[in-house]
């Protein structure tokens, strides 16, 4: 069941990564990061009950969290042309 | 064998991206692939149990180095020029450092076996007296802030002054026109702030 489970997560990763590969425009790889981070957030929560050892949630949680600041940053970067653009807050 | 499959799929997205990385000269979607490859080296470390360091990973490789390559993507140009010379010796000398390290692995220990030097000299103590001396469930932060605490002490002084000092080079410039000035490069087209820090 697990096992079902995370061979179709690194389907969808890879489908993920042929996206960032190709992707004509920005958004589309900044897209396929954002999607990457997620099914490596799932992959991450499956192994750990794959393994029997579901402790490992709160690492696939702080994942989450680090890619949404990464993305966060990368879309300032294509919106303004920098990162510490005062357009939100200070800190990229 | 399930989790033999997974480290089969995750080394081949792995050597994939790698390949991308070599072959884009858009250098955006270079730092988007890099942040790709951590989060994928970060998944491996998890499969190989080592989940601190997929943690440290994820967070500086697919984190911060995003963040700071966008920075300097922000300073300089998006496209990388075509190299002029041919990648022929580097690519010898690569090859034979890497075959070189291959053959230096044929003696180390098997992973993960028992009589292994690293399983037999201070890890039996740590792993059975470690609740006992410190008490914390967790070895590794029993080893981390007791047994090597002096160990740790150094490491935070030195990622302190790091710190300070990008304070300093970084913090200080604020109102301050003389930022890094863009170097006009021939196949950039310019930005429409100046690009200053």
């Amino acid at each position: 069941m697990f096992a079902v489970t995370a061979f179709a997560v690194l389907i969808a990763l890879g489908i993920a990564l042929a996206r960032a590969f190709m992707g004509p425009t920005v958004f589309d790889r900044i897209l396929a990061v954002n999607s990457v981070g997620t099914k490596t957030v799932l992959l991450i929560a499956v192994l750990g009950f794959l393994t029997g050892r579901p402790d490992f949630l709160d690492i696939a949680i702080v994942y989450a969290l680090i890619n949404f600041i990464g993305v966060v940053a990368v879309l300032k970067y294509v919106k303004y042309g920098d990162v510490a653009h005062s357009g939100t807050s200070e800190d990229g | 064998m399930i989790i033999t499959l997974i480290d089969i799929a995750l080394l081949t997205f792995m050597g994939a991206t790698a390949i991308a990385i070599l072959r884009l000269r858009s250098l955006f979607a270079v730092v988007m692939l890099s942040g790709i490859y951590s989060l994928l080296a970060a998944s491996m470390f998890v499969v190989l149990d080592a989940v601190d360091v997929a943690f440290t990973e994820a967070a500086v490789g697919a984190g911060i180095s995003t963040v700071l390559m966008i920075a300097v993507l922000a300073l300089t140009g998006e496209r990388e020029r075509t190299p002029s010379h041919t990648p022929l010796l580097p690519m010898v000398v690569v090859v034979l450092t890497g075959a070189a390290l291959i053959y230096a692995t044929f003696d180390m220990p098997a992973f993960g076996d028992a009589n292994a030097p690293v399983n037999l000299h201070v890890a039996p103590r740590y792993l059975n007296e470690s609740f006992a001396e410190v008490g914390l469930p967790n070895v590794v932060t029993s080893v981390l802030a007791s047994y090597r605490g002096y160990d740790t002490l150094g490491e935070v002084t030195v990622i302190f002054t790091a710190a300070v000092a990008v304070m300093l080079l970084i913090g200080g410039r604020k109102g301050d026109d003389a930022g890094i000035k863009k170097e006009p490069a021939d196949d950039t087209e310019p930005d429409d702030d100046g690009g200053t820090a």
